[in-house]
């Protein structure tokens, strides 16, 4: 698997994003500056890490959002490319419009820096084929405004065409108001677009895939990725 | 020309900013606060002096950056 890591000013989760590509798939992800107009030859995922790009000035990833790589990116997603983002790189997403909706402020005003439990709603997909649909795992978070909304009809959707992938929830997998950490809508912690090649989460599964940081639930993620695109080649 | 662009939540889009706001103020004592909104008001200096093109570049600010028009609303307003 050959991945780039999308690098913006202000960005801090780049270097843990890429030590997590590489364990998982054996090759060095190329580091991509977001002045650059195109990915390198023969990249399999783009990666948007997280962090605070332009130190979450005007909007969280709005400024990013508009950087000249994201022109690349927009084509590589285009063509079927495989673009997860995290965090702020699921912010930025959503700003270039290329997943639906918006993270808000979380409702509770505070930063939540602590783990979550998940729900992995389904594992037929490239994001999720590391995991058994309905599986719980635990990873950290990290974010102001992980709120994700969107309108009603947009929320429908999401639902009807199983695009939501990852979900909070307590740790034998209970979705309701007290797991949902930031208030997102329908306890949205992860989407796909339309076409399910794009996912954006709030959560960071590159922080949990060595034994050293207390847990690896989050290999799954890349290593199904990895699985993913074996296949495929 | 000096112009103006005030951006404001969309009706309907919870805002937790101005509730916070809001308990705030009601608990520093000033009356007659009902609800509070919060938003944004960007200040731009405009070269040139055409009004029509002015209001056109600020609707194109507006849209591409300054507004996540998912949520929220504009309105432009060149001043002088």
């Amino acid at each position: 698997m050959k991945s780039a890591v999308l690098v913006f000013p202000g960005i801090n989760r780049e270097r843990d994003m890429a030590r997590a590509l590489r364990l998982a798939s054996g090759h060095e992800p190329a580091m991509v500056w977001h002045a650059e107009t195109s990915l390198p030859r023969g990249t399999d995922l783009v990666v948007v890490p997280g962090g605070f790009s332009y130190g979450d000035y005007l909007r969280c990833g709005a400024i990013a959002a508009r950087a000249p790589v994201m022109d690349a990116v927009r084509a590589f997603a285009g063509d079927g490319g495989l673009v997860l983002g995290v965090c702020n790189g699921f912010q930025i997403l959503c700003e270039a419009g290329l997943l639906p909706g918006v993270l808000m402020r979380n409702a509770r005003l505070k930063f939540i820096c602590h783990d979550v439990h998940l729900r992995v709603e389904r594992s037929d997909t490239p994001f999720t084929r590391g995991y058994n649909a309905g599986q719980v795992i635990r990873v950290p978070v990290a974010h102001g405004e992980g709120n994700y909304e969107a309108d009603e009809e947009t929320l429908k959707r999401l639902e009807g065409e199983g695009r939501v992938l990852y979900r909070y929830c307590s740790a034998d997998g209970l979705v309701d108001e007290n797991s949902n950490i930031n208030g997102a809508a329908q306890s949205i912690a992860g989407i796909v677009n339309e076409r399910g090649n794009v996912l954006g989460m709030m959560p960071h599964p590159e922080n949990h895939v060595e034994d050293i940081m207390g847990c690896t639930d989050g290999r799954g993620l890349f290593a199904g990725l990895v699985a993913h695109l074996e296949r495929a080649a | 020309m000096k112009a103006r662009v005030t951006v404001t939540l969309k009706s309907g889009i919870l805002d937790p900013q101005g509730k916070a706001i809001e308990g705030a103020l009601k608990s520093l004592g000033v009356d007659g606060v009902a609800s509070v909104r919060q938003g944004k008001v960007f200040d731009i200096e405009i070269a040139g002096s055409d009004k029509a093109s002015a209001e056109a570049a600020l609707k194109d600010a507006a849209d591409k950056l300054l507004a996540n028009t998912v949520i929220e609303n504009y309105r432009v307003e060149v001043l002088s």
